[in-house]
């Protein structure tokens, strides 16, 4: 059990990290492009890694709903799925409109 | 499309929902059963040609390298964060962002969309604009590496050829 | 275990409230855009941290319904901004 507790608590380490680097990439990064890079990627693993550790602490606690890993397992293959489709869509949006790219050199927008 | 065609379609589309259905509700009464089977056929036959377009050949080889290519693809998301989080921890925040096009030999629609969605994945590219009939992309690439392991090296688009037979 | 999964809430909650300063300040509509996406998937995580934090492990089905809500909101108002109407 002692085990199970340490993987659990490196799995959720992990997500809440991965979160957290997100974050501070949305605030840090000089333009809209780049702050969808940062958020794409960590929020998807971040949230999925936390699923996970949770996914896995269920297993051993609470054997009496035995058909839950299976859904919080679809809801991680469904977070990665919808994410990027997500962020590819809102990209596309605003380089029709005409947002221009940010270039190394020019000032934070 | 042949009638044949657009019964298959159908079953499988059918199949996939009331597979669903049995996973989230976890009971196996018969009212829940009878009342799933009808919710479902009435799903597959308002939308079966958005899942699979009419007759399509070796679909279960096509599934199982699917499903061996997910373990590369999650070790690719998994570097690809380390990457973003190292980009945006440093204290100089070495980016240098470029916009570019490439042309692929992929026709199909699920091809296209495990390409799309692989390239937002790995590290540092996102896709902008797939235009279907030329297999033609357009990649935002956060830095010049990797931007040139998505054009020199090309080993992702290679892998998904490899499992959809170069559709 | 049970304060394990509080003190990952709490920094689930300080990561939310640091993306609201984008969503808040951000020039434009994308950017606040890009923050409300941010908020709603880390929402997910939250939902399912504290299903199981009050011991009730099914607070997981409200977060499946959230991440297809928050999907299909981001995707209505991408082809809005890029077309002009939903349904054309």
């Amino acid at each position: 059990m002692l085990l199970v507790n340490i993987i659990v608590t490196l799995l959720l380490a992990g997500g809440v990290f991965f979160l957290l680097v997100g974050s501070i990439g949305l605030l840090r990064l000089p333009d809209f492009y780049t702050r969808l890079h940062a958020t794409g990627k960590c929020d998807t693993l971040g949230g999925g890694l936390i699923i996970f550790g949770l996914t896995i602490y269920h297993l051993f606690h609470y054997s009496h709903h035995p058909l839950v890993p299976v859904r919080l397992l679809f809801l991680i293959f469904f977070i990665f799925i919808a994410n990027p489709t997500a962020t590819h869509a809102i990209m596309k949006a605003a380089y029709r409109t005409g947002l221009k790219p940010w270039k190394s050199g020019e000032e934070r927008r | 499309m042949k009638k044949e065609g657009k019964w298959f379609g159908f079953f499988i589309t059918f199949g996939v929902m009331f597979l669903f259905w049995i996973i989230l509700s976890g009971l196996l009464t018969a009212f829940h059963l009878i009342a799933g089977g009808i919710c479902s056929a009435l799903v597959a036959l308002i939308s079966h040609d958005l899942l699979v377009k009419g007759k399509s050949d070796k679909l279960i080889i096509k599934s199982w390298r699917l499903l061996c290519y997910t373990p590369w693809e999650l070790w690719q998301i998994v570097m690809a964060n380390i990457d973003v989080a190292y980009r945006v921890l440093h204290p100089k925040m070495p980016i240098d962002p470029c916009v570019f096009d490439f042309e692929t030999s992929l026709r199909g629609d699920w091809a296209l969309t495990t390409l799309a969605n692989s390239i937002t994945l790995t590290p540092g590219t996102i896709t902008i604009n797939v235009e279907p009939e030329k297999g033609k992309f357009q990649v935002h690439a956060i830095a010049k590496e990797p931007a040139d392991a998505l054009l020199v090296d090309q080993t992702m688009q290679r892998k998904v050829a490899h499992i959809f037979m170069e559709s | 275990m049970i304060t394990l999964f509080l003190a990952v809430a709490l920094l689930i909650l300080v990561s939310i409230s640091l993306s609201l300063y984008r969503g808040a300040v951000g020039p434009g509509v994308f950017n606040r855009v890009a923050a409300v996406n941010v908020v709603g998937t880390k929402t997910i995580a939250l939902l399912v941290v504290f299903g199981y934090f009050f011991e009730r492990p099914l607070f997981f089905d409200i977060a499946i319904l959230y991440a297809m809500l928050n999907f299909i909101g981001t995707l209505v108002f991408a082809k809005y901004v890029e077309r002009g109407d939903v349904c054309s």
